[in-house]
């Protein structure tokens, strides 16, 4: 008999090596890079615009370029290849360095911004014509911040194109960190209104319960402003713990926040770089919550000053809010939350600091419908799940023992059902089914 | 601790023997030590290609952290067994080791081929640890790879050796893939999904020769029809047998496995065998990662006394084709009969749940996912097929905003 030779169709997947698009991609991206470090000295001050532009959207470019004819090559959710080899996403040589590079990068921003003026002067124009006002260090960051996760976004949409969940959510997180963490607060800066972000909320952005912050709110005597006070209250007391109960705290970490706008876009490369030990667990607990605790007395305290003039507490309160904006407010959450992802995962500010998480986290574990349930005995052990888990869940150590997981920290971004290969997982938050 | 009991002793540290030795821990506070040759921790054996492929690291295909051991107390020794006698069991390095209890669960090795060439430098197997490391070792330099086998692992082997680019031709010696489990029209979708990845899938080829560059090294594989296909690397993935090297030393009945009962009893006293090296006493074998889980579970209830025989479950596997994965659940036969009912959602989702006199009997799927404990219960309930068909999105369980396949999809051949 003779032996039947299938043809290779000509649409066949493409073998995984750089093509030329990606070496040009590379070569923009430093270049911009390069251009934009530059420039903080002052180089290109005539030319503002051009130097934004090179700067900024040849990088952009420049990443897209680098990215998405590599996830174009990925044939399903689960396709992982090489990603323990790659230098930059398993902590070699160019993952420090870019891990040190971001973590300078906060640094600057927070306690140098003097080194920044020139970068933020290039942005003046932009600044003018969204927000009628001068651009500031954080028009800066925010404008950096949104192009990152609409260009990374843009990866993730290619990347993950095979699963619908991913598609939806990404759309969400790139949506609201544009709409209202960006354009939003940039039109009511026009409008003369103090710049307010409608998706975060106490704990996360803690000052917006103070009383200072809700008085002030309160007595502008503005409709728009007055709303805002009892929407922010509202989605802290009331509409959080009911959307938690019904979706499991994804419906905010995964689909909303704009931490997670990040972590899900810039940090998705990063992912794997979770500790998943029983040991980080035991720590995370013990910070976390502490954060959500430290966060929650210091409110308390402001308030109880507040309501009997300034006599419980003195000056403490004052002293204790400060130390929370400096340590978890700025050292965590950005510097340490962001400058290292490569290091630790795209998530280490959500599962080691964030008292937003710890609260929902909280909600979910003990009254939320959410859980990602283990398909029987179908688990293989292999542990992709565990390993692509950005919160560093041991996933596996549930699913191959045929347990549901409800876990306080679980994101719910759906990754470990997509890695699965032998269909264990999936998340729900439907009633429980026959 | 120290203990003067003996020990319940299990020879192999895959998924049986590490299976029978969680359970038995949590049944009983006697001694137990696991014996392996191979590696120092139990890992996922299916897990070995996510390796090679650079998804995880070694230590992410190791379930249990270095600690579980200890605190389970476990004692996990590196070293082989050479044959057992009268309550003792006789190591390589020539001490011995007395054991109340003894489990065999070694596993399978690869099953021999006859044709020519077998045992050529460049010629490998991949079912153990030490297979991966070679395997990486040779695919650095490997240009063109030949797989031979039309099962499981050679679609694997195949998916492997694609991710480092290397031109890979696939011999397979049935006329459709897989032909042995399922119809030509379940096939189509596997093969295709196979040539998609830039894998030339050769049907109908039966090896002749592994052909020598004359200095000991592969050079080519050639077929009985006299077709030649370049080679610096072959993969004989056709098969695997019980691995029953143990037994043989010690005088244990053997046939094709290591014969037991229904309490995995083999002929010497105290001795038990499970997993793939086993043979029940009507000749059946099996050879899946879940049945040798299962096999674990049920001896450290029959040793503890919970029960008498290992427990009878519905057949049940998966497995992955590159991106297409597949389900089974109860029994699906290659040719289901007329009642079948087969729901396309396109060239690469389906569903077929066989039907017995309008009973459902099992359901196997491609591209789509399952939820098995919805579809077992079926079975045991004996559901009419049109209830299953009525209920079809509470056996589905992709990930949530997926395309549902529904009773439009169905197909009526």
């Amino acid at each position: 008999m003779n032996i039947v030779t299938l043809t290779i169709p000509q649409e066949v997947v493409q073998s995984n090596v750089p093509s030329w698009l990606e070496r040009l991609g590379a070569a923009l991206t430093t270049m911009g890079a390069i251009v934009f470090v530059l420039g903080s000295t002052g180089a290109f001050e005539t030319v503002p615009i051009l130097y934004s532009v090179i700067s900024l959207i040849v990088s952009g470019v420049g990443i897209l370029l680098l990215t998405v004819p590599a996830g174009l090559r990925v044939t399903s959710s689960s396709m992982n290849t090489n990603v323990m080899r790659s230098p930059v996403r398993r902590r070699g040589l160019a993952g420090w360095s870019l891990g040190v590079a971001l973590t300078l990068f906060y640094i600057l921003l927070y306690w140098f911004p003097e080194t920044l003026v020139h970068v933020v002067a290039s942005l003046e124009p932009l600044s003018r014509l969204i927000r009628n006002s001068p651009a500031d260090r954080w028009f800066l960051y925010g404008t950096l911040y949104t192009l990152a996760v609409l260009v990374f976004g843009v990866r993730m949409l290619v990347r993950y194109r095979h699963s619908r969940y991913h598609l939806l959510r990404t759309v969400s997180l790139i949506t609201a960190q544009l709409v209202f963490a960006y354009l939003l607060p940039s039109f009511l800066a026009a409008m003369g209104e103090p710049e307010l972000y409608v998706h975060y909320f106490w704990p996360l952005k803690y000052d917006y319960i103070f009383p200072s912050s809700l008085s002030s709110m309160w007595s502008s005597g503005e409709g728009l402003t007055q709303f805002f006070a009892v929407w922010t209250v509202a989605m802290t007391v009331v509409i959080t713990p009911i959307l938690t109960y019904f979706y499991g705290k994804r419906w905010y970490c995964s689909w909303i926040c704009g931490c997670g706008a990040l972590a899900e876009t810039v940090g998705d490369p990063f992912r794997q770089n979770a500790d998943t030990s029983l040991r980080a667990w035991k720590i995370e607990r013990w910070m976390v919550h502490g954060v959500l605790l430290f966060i929650t007395v210091v409110t308390v305290m402001l308030w109880l000053d507040h309501v009997y003039d300034n006599v419980v507490f003195g000056s403490l309160a004052q002293r204790l809010k400060d130390i929370y904006g400096f340590v978890i407010g700025a050292m965590f959450s950005g510097v340490i939350g962001v400058g290292f992802y490569p290091i630790f995962g795209s998530r280490v500010w959500c599962r080691f600091g964030c008292p937003m998480a710890a609260y929902l986290g909280i909600l979910q574990k003990y009254m939320s419908r959410f859980r990602i349930t283990t398909n029987g005995g179908q688990c293989i052990s292999c542990g992709n799940c565990s390993t692509y888990c950005e919160m560093g869940i041991d996933v596996r150590a549930y699913a191959q023992r045929g347990e549901n997981i409800v876990r306080a920290s679980c994101v719910g971004c759906g990754v470990c059902a997509s890695v699965c290969p032998r269909g264990v997982l999936r998340l729900e938050s439907g009633a429980k089914q026959r | 601790m120290v203990s003067s009991q003996l020990p319940i002793l299990i020879i192999g540290n895959g998924v049986a023997g590490i299976t029978a030795a969680r359970t038995l821990r949590k049944l009983t506070q006697k001694p137990i030590v696991v014996v392996s040759d191979e590696a120092e921790f139990f890992f996922s054996r299916p897990a070995l290609m996510y390796v090679f492929m650079g998804h995880m690291a070694w230590a992410d295909i190791e379930p249990y952290e270095s600690w579980f051991w200890e605190k389970n107390r476990i004692d996990l020794r590196f070293a082989r067994v050479q044959h057992l006698e009268e309550g003792r069991a006789q190591l390589s390095d020539g001490s011995a080791l007395p054991f109340e209890t003894c489990i065999i669960a070694t596993g399978s090795r690869p099953r021999q081929s006859s044709w020519p060439g077998s045992d050529l430098r460049g010629v490998h197997t991949f079912v153990s640890k030490s297979d991966l490391e070679q395997l990486h070792e040779a695919a650095t330099t490997c240009r063109d790879a030949v797989v031979i086998g039309g099962g499981l692992i050679g679609v694997e082997v195949a998916e492997m050796l694609r991710s480092r680019n290397i031109n890979v031709t696939f011999l397979v010696r049935e006329e459709r893939y897989w032909s042995s489990v399922i119809p030509a029209h379940e096939s189509e979708i596997i093969e295709q999904e196979i040539v998609r990845h830039g894998v030339q899938l050769c049907l109908a080829a039966e090896v002749r020769s592994i052909d020598d560059d004359e200095s000991g090294r592969v050079r080519s594989v050639t077929t009985t029809c006299g077709h030649t296909f370049p080679a610096d690397l072959v993969v004989r993935t056709i098969g695997v047998e019980p691995n029953t090297v143990v037994a043989d030393n010690s005088g244990i009945f053997v046939r094709r496995g290591i014969v037991v009962d229904n309490a995995f009893r083999t002929s010497m006293p105290n001795v038990f065998a499970i997993g793939d090296c086993c043979e029940f006493e009507d000749g059946t074998v099996e050879q899946l990662w879940y049945t040798a889980r299962d096999h674990g579970e049920d001896v450290a209830n029959i040793l503890t006394g919970l029960t008498t025989s290992r427990r009878k479950r519905h057949f049940y596997n998966s497995a992955k084709f590159f991106d297409i994965e597949y389900q089974v659940f109860g029994d699906v036969p290659r040719m289901g009969g007329n009642e079948d009912v087969v729901l396309k959602q396109d060239d690469r989702r389906l569903l077929r749940i066989h039907v017995d006199e309008g009973v459902v009997r099992g359901f196997h799927s491609f591209g789509l996912r399952l939820r098995g404990e919805t579809c077992l219960r079926m079975i045991d309930e004996r559901s009419n097929i049109e209830d299953v068909l009525q209920r079809l999105t509470s056996i589905q369980f992709d990930a949530e905003f997926s395309q549902r396949i529904t009773s439009h999809d169905r197909l009526y051949v």
